[in-house]
């Protein structure tokens, strides 16, 4: 799905990347609020759902090339934060609906997760 | 729809509170954050997280949560699993990630 | 690659300044895709000299990150005056975490730091001495080169 159609389904607000919305599409996403956890598991393209709002969610998006950031849960992303995606040219949106919800729904319209099991030790690929 | 079918329907692990599998789902929660989950979850959700350290247990239980899903391939720490064991509060774990766990659980709700 | 496109640099990190975790991961990324560095090579430095970063902000007074691109790998070196870690077997388990609060609410302190970088290097090498600081090196090959 586009982040265009992303944005229709989730209700969203568009912080910045407005021009992209279009152009950018995404298959899987990932959802967390721990950015260790991004930087481990999370693959380049996906998007990233998360309450999390500070500046270091979009240098963690940055580092593994991912498409776009949704912040969940009503919250505003910090100031500097939407500085940085700005720079860094990162889409950032944000929704009311609870990283649940969110989720839920996003699986419903066919999103999967970017990766799909875990399992302990596992040498992380960076694809 | 109880945690049960949840746990059936997912291939979760009970690493606790297994007794307590017959509680009433109402809904879910994703969060890794504590003080959000604290703040913003209600009675009868069942939380999925990446967390494990033993706080997880007390917010689980004020918030009377309806259990803990652990995901990603974390495992609860040994202090987390003895006091869900104590207050009887189901814990599972899982290899899925986080976003398939709360698309598939998301799903099942809505058929039920 | 010859000989001359070595490259590499050196940056300062501040203990406890934790806004700009995660600056030096971004601003090395830039160099690295801009010298043509294979995409997966460049993801895998970002997130290693990122977890580096976000340990010395959290547990340093302050420390050093260089990295060195050859033909054949980049090696990032993480060095810094600190507490230092008494138990490294443990450190280098997920899970296991000493973070307080503040590096919590940041979305860090889970115990995925240094299993991250670990994971995310071909070579990796650690020293730790309590109430110095810590030292490591990653090395992540250039595959194909």
């Amino acid at each position: 799905m586009t982040l265009y159609q992303l944005k229709e389904i989730l209700k969203a607000e568009v912080i910045c990347g407005d021009e992209k919305l279009s152009s950018v599409e995404v298959h899987t996403a990932f959802g967390a609020d721990l950015m260790s956890d991004v930087l481990a598991f999370a693959r380049s393209g996906c998007l990233l759902i998360t309450g999390l709002t500070t500046p270091q969610t979009v240098r963690t998006a940055f580092a593994l090339d991912i498409a776009g950031i949704l912040i969940c849960r009503g919250k505003l992303p910090q100031p500097q934060a939407v500085e940085i995606a700005r720079e860094l040219g990162i889409p950032l949106l944000r929704t009311e609906y609870i990283m649940f919800e969110t989720c839920g729904m996003l699986y419903r319209e066919g999103l999967r997760g970017c990766i799909c099991e875990i399992h302990a030790g596992e040498k992380s690929r960076v694809e | 729809m109880d945690l049960k079918v949840i746990q059936a329907e997912l291939g979760l692990t009970p690493q606790c509170g297994a007794e307590r599998l017959d509680a009433e789902v109402t809904g879910g929660y994703a969060g890794d954050l504590l003080s959000d989950v604290m703040a913003n979850s209600a009675k009868g959700q069942v939380w999925v997280t990446r967390q494990v350290h033993q706080n997880i247990v007390a917010v689980a239980t004020l918030k009377e949560l309806s259990g803990i899903i652990i995901v990603q391939g974390a495992m609860p720490d040994k202090d987390t699993v003895a006091k869900a064991e104590k207050e009887v509060l189901p814990v599972l774990t899982t290899s899925l990630s986080a976003f398939e766990v709360v698309g598939r659980i998301h799903s099942l709700l809505r058929k039920a | 690659m010859s000989s001359e496109d070595e490259f590499g640099g050196s940056y300062t990190v501040r203990g406890r300044d934790f806004i700009d975790a995660g600056l030096i991961s971004s601003q090395i990324k830039k160099l690295l895709k801009d010298r043509g560095i294979p995409e997966d090579v460049v993801r895998k430095v970002a997130v290693v000299t990122f977890e580096a970063e976000v340990n010395i902000i959290s547990y340093a007074e302050i420390g050093t990150i260089n990295f060195h691109v050859d033909d054949k790998a980049v090696t990032i070196e993480a060095m810094d005056k600190g507490q230092g870690i008494p138990n490294i077997d443990l450190a280098l388990q997920e899970g296991y975490s000493t973070a307080d609060d503040t590096i919590r609410d940041m979305g860090f302190g889970a115990g995925m730091g240094l299993p991250n970088i670990k994971k995310f290097s071909d070579e990796f090498e650690i020293i730790s001495i309590v109430g110095k600081g810590t030292t490591l090196k990653s090395v992540i090959k250039i595959v194909g080169t």
